[in-house]
């Protein structure tokens, strides 16, 4: 469904990605782990047309799609959660869900307000808060907001940047199920970058580690949990560093 | 913010713009011609306030540099009045275009900037146009001004009174108003907004961030020329001092005093500014004798550093919030009288 192939970008002169290759089946949850200043919001901003690749190919149901801006992908149907939520904090509720339709409401609004429906009953503690400003809602439940105004978007792809940040491990918990839940019963697929592995890998079907730019492992979910190498690197074994990480 | 206040913010009806300029339009039949003055004065910063807000409001982008349109859209109006001899409604219309094109070149580079680059960009360009209309002589006649601007003729009604222009610019203002709330509540207002509340989101849901600011810089600029070329044939003599970037900076007070968030702001701001204005220049000199006219911008200046700490979102809004407040009372005080009436069998007004 998603094909990258020997995607590079760079931030100026520092080259962020440096040969990113993988391939995405619809329905996937694939996780994206790495440290800080590994590439991995850099990654998923050249995915959703933020940046423009130097060098590579980003292929969507077969067709090219590398030098589409952000309102095509968007139209094309990925959508990218950013990080931090980056809710419309002046804006209700349910502003925020519509403005996830954005590109699609002037020809599409019965669909629109179909999916705002099904989209509410997904989060149903949001249905309490349709007219409540998005600043005055927890952070739990900004997210919430903020992966609902993405699937407003009526996506086939949902990228989410780092959705668990500043969130109680309960509410991460339960996002992670809610993505779960899309890929199983909606067939989104879905690319997590997550600096919370532990949860990440434990929703996800595929994972890889991101280090300085480039595809250090990847796997399926299962076997990164088991890797000796990310066991040590990222559940509490001190010694191995992101250059351990990019011998393997 | 409650369900109400949503309604007052998306309320589209035309009731409440009908009554305040139904209201406004009796001013001229009571009013002297000082009070139609102020009024008129009010109304042309207004019209401009209406553009600025959409802009710096809504958009939640800044300029320091409106009063070159409004000086552009001035100067146009006189050289084509008074030099080449055009109907003046030709000159407000390719005074209104040539800062729409202006806009539009300085906007594409300008809003690729973000915060503090944009706003001394911006000023950068309106110190760069009040230089033009100084050094330029044989057009604008530089720093000693321009003089005898024709006034407005329409089917051969000439608007010469203050009675006149009060009734024209309220109508300009009216229509802005208008149009402005209809592109609040379309599509475009929602996309406006968005940018207002995160680039990165509103970007991320497929909102055209330049498309949308450069559109409502163009907007804003076009409302601030039709203003500066009624404010021309109005007086009949411009200057360039009236186009300094403190001008900018009044424009940005008012609109900021008035409420950022809300189209009002825009006319309550204007108002506050020009009323305030003219009751400082009658008791500033009884307590000062010896003030120069600097006291307005450090006034101003204070002004809007205690809006900022008192009152972030405007006077509109707290307007709005005392309304609500004081019909929470009423209707307390009905219930309260009603249980009391119910208690002693209908002899609580005895």
């Amino acid at each position: 469904m998603l094909k990258v192939e020997n995607l590079h970008t760079y931030h100026g002169h520092l080259h962020v990605l440096d040969g990113i290759d993988f391939e995405l089946v619809e329905g996937e949850l694939l996780s994206i782990v790495g440290s800080n200043g590994a590439g991995k919001s850099t990654l998923l901003g050249t995915l959703a047309g933020v940046y423009s690749p130097s060098e590579g190919k980003i292929e969507y149901k077969g067709i090219d799609i590398t030098k589409d801006g952000v309102q095509k992908t968007v139209a094309n149907g990925i959508c990218l959660v950013p990080e931090r939520r980056q809710i419309f904090s002046a804006l209700s509720v349910k502003d925020n869900l519509m403005l996830g339709a954005y590109h699609r409401y002037s020809r599409d609004k019965k669909t629109v307000h179909r999916d705002y429906e099904e989209i509410v009953e997904l989060f149903p503690r949001l249905k309490q808060m349709l007219n409540r400003p998005g600043g005055l809602l927890s952070g739990g439940e900004q997210q919430m907001v903020a992966i609902g105004r993405g699937l407003m978007a009526n996506p086939k792809v949902l990228m989410l940047d780092e959705p668990s940040l500043g969130l109680a491990p309960l509410i991460v918990k339960d996002i992670m199920n809610i993505l779960r839940r899309l890929c199983d019963e909606r067939g989104v697929t879905i690319i997590l970058v997550e600096q919370n592995v532990k949860a990440a890998l434990k929703v996800a079907d595929r994972a890889c580690v991101l280090a300085h730019g480039k595809m250090a492992i990847s796997g399926t979910a299962q076997e990164l949990l088991n890797d000796p190498k990310i066991q040590e690197a990222y559940f509490g074994k001190p010694h191995t560093t992101s250059k351990n990480i990019m011998q393997v | 913010m409650n369900k109400k206040s949503l309604k007052l913010i998306y309320n589209n009806s035309l009731v409440g713009p009908s009554i305040f300029f139904a209201l406004l339009f009796c001013i001229p039949l009571v009013g002297s011609n000082y009070t139609l003055a102020i009024f008129t004065m009010i109304g042309f910063y207004a019209l401009i306030c209406i553009g600025l807000t959409m802009l710096t409001g809504y958009a939640g982008q800044i300029s320091l540099g409106h009063a070159a349109f409004y000086g552009i859209g001035a100067y146009t109006s006189a050289y084509m009045t008074a030099t080449l001899g055009f109907s003046p409604w030709l000159a407000i219309l390719v005074g209104a275009l040539i800062s729409a094109l202006v806009a539009l070149l300085i906007g594409i580079p300008t809003f690729k900037l973000k915060g503090y680059y944009l706003a001394l960009a911006t000023l950068g360009f309106g110190i760069i146009v009040y230089t033009a209309f100084k050094e330029l002589t044989s057009i604008t006649g530089g720093s000693n001004g321009f003089f005898g601007i024709p006034s407005i003729h329409l089917f051969g009604f000439e608007f010469v009174t203050d009675q006149s222009y009060f009734y024209l610019i309220w109508l300009f203002v009216f229509m802005a108003l208008v149009f402005s709330r209809n592109i609040i509540h379309s599509r475009i207002g929602r996309g406006l907004r968005s940018i207002e509340g995160s680039e990165i989101a509103a970007d991320a849901v497929g909102v055209n961030l330049m498309k949308y600011k450069l559109q409502i810089f163009v907007t804003s600029a076009i409302f601030t020329s039709i203003s500066g070329s009624l404010l021309a044939h109005y007086v009949s003599f411009i200057n360039p001092n009236l186009f300094t970037a403190n001008t900018s900076i009044y424009l940005l007070i008012m609109v900021i005093i008035g409420g950022l968030n809300n189209i009002w702001g825009a006319i309550v701001g204007s108002a506050a500014y020009v009323l305030l204005g003219e009751l400082l220049k009658h008791f500033v000199p009884v307590f000062f004798p010896n003030i120069g006219g600097e006291f307005e911008i450090v006034f101003f200046g204070l002004l809007l550093v205690l809006t900022l700490i008192y009152m972030p979102n405007g006077l509109v809004p707290q307007f709005m919030k005392i309304a609500r407040k004081l019909k929470k009372k009423e209707r307390h005080a009905s219930i309260a009288f009603t249980i009391d009436t119910q208690a002693t069998g209908g002899k609580a007004n005895d």
